[in-house]
């Protein structure tokens, strides 16, 4: 640094740390730990750990900077870089698990993320080869019709408590709407199962449509506080000029509501859908696992993906390695449907929203 | 003298089957969820009177084989809450009041995507990268703080303990309970904070006077939202944890306390007679936990709304 004249120095800048210093002490942090680490790794010959360094580095780098900020600003600013400091790692802390999750289903999955893996189901299949297509068939399916049941209800609730809602109906059902997004998944897939056990009177019951309800019990809740934020969305002008040219309120929602909301339940139904398509223990409960083909809903178990990934996991024949190489393959076919599903949902609100401001 | 009645609108056909099908849309949910709790208690009352030496297991009665699985429900998601929260609370206040406005969006966007996550592709993540990769630190922990009862020996050699398992759920409820705090801590009246600053406060100060004391009930109905999804959560628990049926506080061991989700899933898919009763007993008290904690949240956060005149 260029010496300063201390005629010129400006008074608010004073007894501060310059701005780079916390750049420079946290890259500062990391890389010493790097070093730390790749010594022991190469000393004791097992694999760097770029997580633990990166983690470890972070913790120093928030000591350093308050050490440093104590001495040169004081306790109060050092307590604020503290905070500051503290709530970034925070951060990293969360996006660790992220980074290592992804990266290690992509190493994992990559290998059998195959053409066979997506045109051969498991049926006969002890060994290697083999492949998801009765599990991606089967979520497919029983997604779709959770998707049929949840939407029409769940929009048709959301009008409701828009257009028409007033007293105390409408505030239960506002109420224990929000309390089942809160329902375990579990718990859905026993209602199905105890559902249907009790009305078919049979105790070994399994199939595909029963995995679509306890599927739709909670994609509901989510399709209902998607839809109705976005019907109140619609400026009331729009109903009232509407109803001054003398169409009934009915059409007026049909015609002039939906319409300038449909991006938006769109990509609240496209989420809802992402949400429910991982879920697995309702579905291992009453929709079952097998190794086949099943394109009927109605009857005979029907495989899905995230239980194809828990049964490949969980019942590994002698191969264990292959039936592994199909689980993280089945996760990595899981997170891509989730991620594209997320995109494609945000996409549909970029570019289809009305453009209501001028 | 009689004043004339105002006139009322002709209700037409199309009005009243459209309103009536948007009320019985509204209704089926109501039903929907007194459905659950109806035919839940139904398949368990089987439970409740059978003798308890037809039970798996022949605990000495129902109560007996649902103790451990309540309290290891309890152990793990209060463990899970313990890690979540401030780790939550301080992402929430980086997104609103830390990192720059054109970049916030992006990094609560990166957030959600930790929820987007399919919950069995954690279980195999928690299984096959974190167990193996906590195993060595557990052994120091026993090693060097076998002494403390949480650590008490011996160690378990796979890592599939509580605290692993709480690790995973706590990176699961990190998105729920950031989203709502982020939401809190957005709606801080400006003045507010302002004022803070005017005074000369650190950022901290501001916040711990302006931010922290308006979403205090926020993030209390946050963290009970949190705690309500890791106690449901199923097949994390249902891959990762080593069960037995113990009840122990102990972190680090091979034979944990096991949860009811993960007692469901590991034994249903076998279960027959009066097992599958039981396991629906044990789905039912998890119902009724969650039910309870999440109204108590949402009532909370209610109230909130009404009277923070942020909006």
């Amino acid at each position: 640094m260029r010496p300063v004249d201390s005629s010129t120095v400006n008074a608010l800048t004073t007894g501060r740390l310059p701005r780079w210093a916390p750049w420079v002490l946290l890259g500062g942090s990391w890389i010493v730990l790097c070093v730390v680490f790749g010594f022991v790794a190469a000393a004791s010959d097992s694999e760097f750990n770029i997580a633990a360094a990166l983690f470890l580095g972070t913790i120093l780098f928030d000591v350093l900077i308050f050490v440093v900020a104590y001495l040169v600003e004081g306790a109060r600013q050092a307590r604020d870089r503290l905070i500051t400091s503290l709530v970034a790692t925070a951060f990293i802390i969360a996006l660790l698990p992220l980074v290592s999750l992804i990266s290690t289903v992509l190493v994992n999955g990559l290998p059998r993320f195959d053409i066979q893996f997506f045109s051969e189901s498991m049926r006969n299949v002890v060994g290697e080869g083999g492949g998801a297509l009765h599990a991606i068939m089967g979520t497919l399916l029983i997604t779709l019709a959770a998707t049929l049941i949840s939407v029409p209800i769940g929009l048709l609730t959301a009008i409701y408590l828009v257009e028409y809602g007033r007293g105390s109906l409408a505030r239960a059902i506002t109420f224990l709407v929000d309390v089942m997004t809160g329902i375990p998944s579990i718990v859905a897939g026993l209602f199905a199962y105890a559902f249907f056990s009790l009305i078919l009177s049979d105790p070994g019951v399994r199939f595909g449509l029963g995995g679509s309800v306890a599927l739709s019990l909670l994609m509901i809740p989510v399709v209902v506080r998607s839809s109705e934020e976005m019907l109140k969305l619609v400026p009331n002008e729009l109903r009232e000029a509407s109803y001054a040219l003398g169409v009934p309120k009915w059409l007026t929602i049909l015609k002039i509501v939906i319409p300038t909301s449909i991006a938006g339940i769109t990509t609240g139904v496209t989420l809802a859908i992402s949400r429910v398509i991982g879920e697995t223990a309702p579905l291992l409960l009453i929709a079952g696992f097998t190794a086949s083909m099943n394109y009927n809903l109605f009857e005979e178990k029907m495989m899905s993906l995230p239980v194809f990934v828990y049964t490949q996991y969980a019942n590994p024949g002698t191969d264990v390695q292959s039936y592994l190489d199909r689980a993280w393959a089945g996760a990595l076919a899981l997170i891509v449907i989730v991620m594209v599903l997320n995109l494609v949902a945000r996409l549909i609100a970029k570019i289809f929203s009305p453009k209501l401001g001028r | 003298m009689t004043t004339a009645p105002a006139p009322r609108a002709k209700l037409r056909l199309g009005d009243r089957i459209f309103s009536g099908s948007t009320v019985t849309a509204g209704v089926i949910i109501l039903v929907a969820l007194a459905a659950v709790a109806i035919f839940l208690i139904a398949q368990s009352i089987p439970a409740l009177t059978a003798d308890p030496a037809e039970l798996k297991g022949s605990p000495a009665s129902f109560w007996a084989y649902v103790a451990p699985l309540a309290f290891g429900t309890m152990w793990a998601a209060a463990l899970a809450l313990l890690m979540a929260l401030p780790i939550s609370i301080g992402i929430a206040l980086f997104i609103s009041h830390y990192a720059p406005r054109r970049v916030a969006q992006t990094l609560g966007y990166i957030i959600d995507l930790l929820a987007a996550v399919p919950s069995v592709v954690f279980g195999l993540w928690g299984i096959k990268v974190l167990a193996p990769a906590v195993t060595p630190l557990y052994g120091w922990l026993v090693d060097n703080l076998g002494w403390f009862p949480l650590f008490s020996p011996p160690v378990s050699g796979t890592g599939r303990t509580v605290l692993t398992v709480a690790i995973v759920l706590a990176v699961m409820i990190i998105p729920i309970i950031t989203a709502v705090t982020r939401e809190v801590f957005l709606q801080t009246p400006r003045l507010h904070e302002e004022a803070a600053l005017a005074l000369g406060a650190t950022r901290w100060e501001m916040i711990q006077m302006a931010v922290l004391p308006f979403g205090r009930p926020g993030m209390i109905s946050a963290a009970m939202l949190g705690l309500g999804r890791a106690l449901g959560e199923t097949m994390v628990v249902a891959m990762v944890l080593s069960p037995a049926l113990v009840i122990t506080f102990v972190l680090t061991s091979s034979s944990n306390s096991p949860t009811i989700a993960g007692n469901i899933a590991l034994n249903f898919p076998e279960a027959h007679g009066v097992d599958v009763n039981v396991l629906i007993a044990t789905g039912l008290i998890l119902f009724a936990i969650t039910f309870a904690i999440n109204s108590v949240a949402r009532i909370v956060i209610n109230r909130r709304k009404a009277f923070s005149g942020a909006n």
